[in-house]
């Protein structure tokens, strides 16, 4: 797989599984715009590493959920890069909690940064990619989004929502040479899933026939066959990266 | 006015020249552009004579002279 001379955005690049995509895109030889909201140092951090690679990267804050912020985020990657032909959706949050007990702003702000953050994004670029005869878009959905998960009403609807959208957009831009599609990784070690409960781990090991937690490169190899011409004929599709958990 | 608008016309579709393009060709029944090929034709429009078009104005098009009226008087 060769990516060179392609730009790359990766939202929630500073990070997690969107760091691990944007080094693996580097790697594979793209220029890579390494967006955060609330990490600068960690994507000047990712910025670096690759830089070292000899690739062509920059780090920009943009909140996703806001659309002047996200035009404005990408008529600037147009206009230092020239080319838009890979965009990963990957900035995601969680507010956690049973629906009884969650709150408006919870939903609301999952919402926001998970689905229409993605919705804002892809808007923004796919005028770019249109007229180019060709673009890259992947979602990072999430295997709740499928299965859904108890405490997790919230994300498991805007994830589910991604993938809804996902599949729409990829009838819209299929006739113009655009690829739209969503992955759904399991539990993957993150900042994300460090912060859950030892028993809550026993709980979810029981799940995964794989019997271990998947690591973020696990899910950036398969973000990258995805970017690449050999995924030329895939378009609409989830792809899992669960070690099994949903089938 | 009418040429600009045809030129946008051939250049978004990709069509070889602009022969037998007259006030009334319709963009989608003469010229079989599809629905986002008309959106891109009025977004490009839009930004060459900097004016918005509504859906709703858009969508009563019904061939390049509808076009070039609507440009005319809104501008």
């Amino acid at each position: 797989m060769n990516l060179t001379g392609k730009t790359a955005i990766v939202t929630g690049g500073s990070r997690g599984i969107g760091k691990a995509i944007a080094l693996k895109l580097a790697d594979l030889g793209a220029n890579v715009v390494v967006n955060y909201t609330s990490s600068p140092q960690k994507a000047e951090e990712v910025v670096k590493m690759i830089k070292d690679m000899g690739r062509d990267a920059i780090a920009l804050k943009a909140d996703v959920s806001n659309s002047e912020q996200v035009q404005e985020f990408i008529k600037g990657i147009e206009k230092q890069f020239g080319s838009i032909d890979i965009l990963v959706n990957n900035a995601g949050i969680t507010r956690d909690g049973l629906l009884m007990k969650m709150k408006e702003e919870d939903w609301d702000q999952v919402m926001a940064i998970n689905l229409k953050g993605t919705y804002n994004c892809t808007k923004a670029v796919t005028r770019k990619m249109m007229k180019q005869r060709s673009g890259k878009i992947v979602n990072v959905a999430s295997v709740v989004g499928v299965t859904g998960n108890g405490g997790q009403a919230n994300y498991a609807a805007s994830k589910a929502g991604i993938i809804g959208f996902t599949k729409s957009i990829a009838k819209e831009l299929g006739s113009r040479g655009i690829n739209v599609n969503a992955i759904a990784p399991g539990f993957i070690q993150t900042d994300m899933t460090d912060i859950l409960s030892d028993e809550v781990k026993k709980g979810i090991m029981e799940q995964i026939p794989m019997k271990e937690l998947g690591m973020p490169e696990d899910v950036a190899n398969v973000v990258a066959f995805l970017c690449s011409d050999k995924a030329r004929y895939v378009t609409g599709q989830v792809i899992h990266i669960d070690g099994g958990m949903a089938m | 006015m009418f040429e600009k608008i045809v030129e946008i016309v051939v250049d978004q579709l990709g069509l070889d020249n602009a022969d037998h393009i007259t006030p009334k060709t319709s963009l989608m029944k003469d010229l079989e552009a599809d629905s986002l090929d008309a959106v891109e034709i009025i977004m490009a429009l839009e930004d060459e004579f900097d004016i918005e078009i509504p859906d709703e104005e858009a969508e009563k098009f019904k061939n390049i002279g509808d076009i070039t009226k609507y440009i005319k008087e809104n501008k």
